[in-house]
């Protein structure tokens, strides 16, 4: 499959023409680095505040608003306190680590971002004929870039959890980088849908060969599989395992204090940010304009720096679709949880990259008419859920089956009846209960 | 060239680390900058798929294992210098020296060829070039490792893979055999008591205080017990009793007709 599609190069790569990155000069290189880390600690601050708004709201409650217009400086206040706590080393800790592991999960969450595209080529303001993209590098393998990054911040999350020297923390490591682990190869298959789709893996042209359709119409399972695995790879809720605070007290973070949790903070929000603006690149059109949006007055929206506001609003969406996820899913079971991802996750990915491998060879060799593969792909589809759901099924049946008609002295010992129990007359109850008690029945 | 004697030096350094450092986990940590410099290195010789692959593989995946293993092994374990072999280091230096010997052998010997040169390797894109090369020319050898891959995960699944002889005790069973114990032993059908309650103190290693002034030994968990680090707690009372006649309150003593881990073990379910 994989060589007819690079027989094919012509066709697929067209799109992947990376000749206008790395010609700024180094002062707009640094600006753009600049602004790039503004808009996110920014974007972080604001988070924090939308979080607790829209919590708040969903919870009948107003949430900070003292601070302020609409309490928006809250989080700059609670930044502030933070940063002059007290700083506390537990005497157990491995002091190297400890100190590094903070770092380690801050800066690949900045990293990541360099090669998300803001927006297309635009003029430099205040210069005369400068044209630069509204994106820090770009590379072939860009999005390879971005998983290999977050791939390194899980060491600081990882080692902040050994280093602390307390079971608490160990546990949350643990949990988080198997977690991190699973669903990043969720995250992965995935992508590779997209990879085949836009012929490159570079941002700029996943974003150019979006151009007619976004990828999350047409490619709906991996956009569905790869939101639910960017809350897994985030470690919010309801997937937030690592920092179960009932069973953790806080996970990996629990003996950090003052800025070095701060970095933590501030990490766990980048990432949800660049999560999210893969996302926006790779599905919804990277910062192309919604459509009724995009045909006015011949795309006006897409030219010049309208479309850092459609970037921003996607991601911003996304962030809200967190915040949402939080305040209504309750937290999984962590067995459940590694069982979702490796027994549904990953087969229903490997299925559906397969199909879309098909249908993408298929469609560039040309020449095959496409509906009846897509009638095949549908009969399979259906057959695959129903066994899907069938084989579940048949377990619980048996379990039902084995169940006894309701016991009102179960060992002895009054009880209600269960949902789908119906209470008996007294004659009925069974022997242990001729003591006293039987008055009690129902 | 430049980025070449930068991160050299920096290499060489975390790999001699690695050799003389003590704890296990530090050692991963130099073999994760190690491999990180070695991505570089792939990425300042153009070769940005490698470079990805590398970070994402060996760093994200096969070190976190590593790690991860180590971590279970033991918070602060470090490394044993007793041999468990006889004569293992004499092999290892041996062998050590062989490989080294071979390896110098063998590159000398290599001639290679004529040099295309990057950018005639790359001229349809790294990616693209890398895949013609893996699915034509080195097709075979690539399936032959993929079934090498395949065939080790699958050894492992069958080695750790442990057939199930007794139904799965899930959470109905549970209640249902805590009930079965409450009528057949009269033992507690709700949770264990909570260290300290009555104590004065709430350390998870201090007993709460039955009514009697006696400890509960259920209320402290085994392991402490079995470590010895489970403390007492009519001293600690005690020590509430001279604080308070220190500021002045007159604390009466009712922690002090209790003696300590008498194994006496009151449930609430006796009383019937």
């Amino acid at each position: 499959m994989t060589s007819s599609l690079v027989s094919q190069g012509d066709l697929v790569l067209a799109a992947e023409d990376l000749s206008m990155f790395g010609q700024d000069p180094w002062w707009l290189v640094v600006i753009k680095a600049v602004l790039i880390f503004l808009v996110l600690v920014l974007l972080t601050l604001f988070n924090i505040w939308f979080e607790r708004r829209v919590v708040a709201r969903m919870q009948h409650r107003i949430g900070p608003n003292v601070h302020g217009p609409f309490g928006l400086l809250q989080s700059l206040a609670d930044g502030v306190k933070l940063a002059l706590k007290e700083d506390i080393i537990p005497k157990a800790a491995d002091k190297a680590v400890f100190l590094l592991a903070p770092v380690l999960s801050v800066v690949p969450a900045f990293l990541a971002f360099a090669v998300i595209p803001f927006g297309p080529v635009v003029d430099v303001p205040f210069t005369d004929d400068m044209t630069t993209p509204l994106q820090l590098t770009d590379m072939p393998v860009a999005v390879l870039f971005v998983l290999a990054v977050a791939s390194i911040g899980i060491y600081g999350i990882v080692l902040g959890g050994w280093s602390s020297g307390s079971t608490y923390s160990l546990l949350g490591g643990l949990r988080s980088s198997a977690q991190m682990i699973s669903y990043e190869v969720a995250m992965g298959l995935a992508l590779v849908a997209v990879f085949l789709y836009a012929g490159s893996m570079s941002t700029s042209a996943i974003v150019d060969a979006q151009e007619r359709i976004w990828f999350g119409l047409i490619l709906i399972p991996s956009f569905v599989i790869y939101v639910i695995a960017m809350v897994g790879e985030t470690n919010r809720a309801p997937f937030d395992l690592p920092e179960a605070e009932g069973e953790l007290v806080g996970g990996f973070h629990t003996e950090y204090s003052s800025l070095k949790f701060a970095l933590f903070f501030l990490a766990e929000y980048v990432n949800m940010t660049t999560v999210s603006a893969l996302a926006t690149t790779l599905f919804l059109g990277g910062w192309r304009a919604p459509w009724p949006l995009s045909a006015v007055n011949d795309g006006m929206f897409n030219e010049g720096y309208w479309p850092v506001l459609w970037f921003l609003s996607k991601i911003l969406l996304f962030i809200f679709f967190f915040i949402w996820l939080r305040g209504t899913l309750p937290r999984l079971r962590y067995d459940q949880f590694m069982a979702f991802g490796w027994k549904r996750l990953i087969p229903v990915s490997l299925a559906w990259i397969v199909a879309v491998a098909t249908i993408r060879s298929l469609s560039l060799d040309g020449g095959f008419d496409r509906t009846y593969l897509l009638g095949a792909l549908g009969v399979v589809a259906v057959l695959f859920l129903v066994l899907f759901f069938l084989g579940g099924e048949e377990e619980e049946e048996q379990a039902e089956a084995e169940e006894r008609p309701f016991d009102a002295f179960a060992g002895g010992y009054p009880v209600p009846p269960m949902p789908h129990q119906v209470a008996q007359a007294r004659s009925q109850s069974p022997t242990v209960a001729s003591s006293t008690a039987s008055e009690g029945s129902a | 060239m430049i980025g070449f004697w930068l991160l050299a030096p920096v290499m060489v350094a975390a790999a001699l680390g690695i050799l003389f450092t003590r704890k296990a986990v530090h050692a991963a940590l130099l073999l994760a900058v190690v491999m990180i410099g070695l991505a570089v290195m792939y990425a300042l010789q153009d070769a940005p798929f490698l470079f990805a692959v590398q970070i994402i593989v060996y760093t994200g995946a096969i070190l976190m294992l590593f790690l991860f293993v180590l971590m279970l092994v033991g918070v602060d374990a470090s490394d044993s210098v007793v041999e468990t072999i006889k004569g293992q280091r004499l092999m290892a230096t041996v062998v050590g020296l062989l490989f080294g010997a071979v390896l110098v052998v063998g590159v000398a010997q290599v001639t290679v060829g004529a040099v295309t040169g990057l950018d005639e390797a790359n001229a349809e894109g790294n990616v693209p070039a890398l895949a013609q090369l893996l699915f034509s020319t080195y097709v075979f050898a690539f399936e032959a490792t993929s079934a090498l891959l395949i065939t080790a995960a699958i050894g492992a699944m069958v080695l750790a893979h442990r057939e199930r002889l007794t139904p799965k005790v899930g959470q109905a069973e549970r209640a249902a055999q805590r009930m079965r114990d409450y009528v057949d032993h009269g033992k507690h059908l709700g949770p264990l008591p909570s260290p300290g309650v009555y104590a004065r103190h709430n350390a998870v290693d201090t007993p709460a205080l039955l009514p009697d002034g006696s400890a509960a030994e259920t209320s402290v968990s085994r392991t402490l017990t079995a470590r010895g680090t489970v403390r007492s707690a009519p001293a600690l009372a005690d020590d509430v009793t001279v604080l308070s006649r220190q500021i002045g309150h007159d604390g009466r003593r009712d922690g002090e007709s209790g003696t300590t881990g008498n194994g006496r073990d009151r449930e609430p379910g006796d009383q019937a």
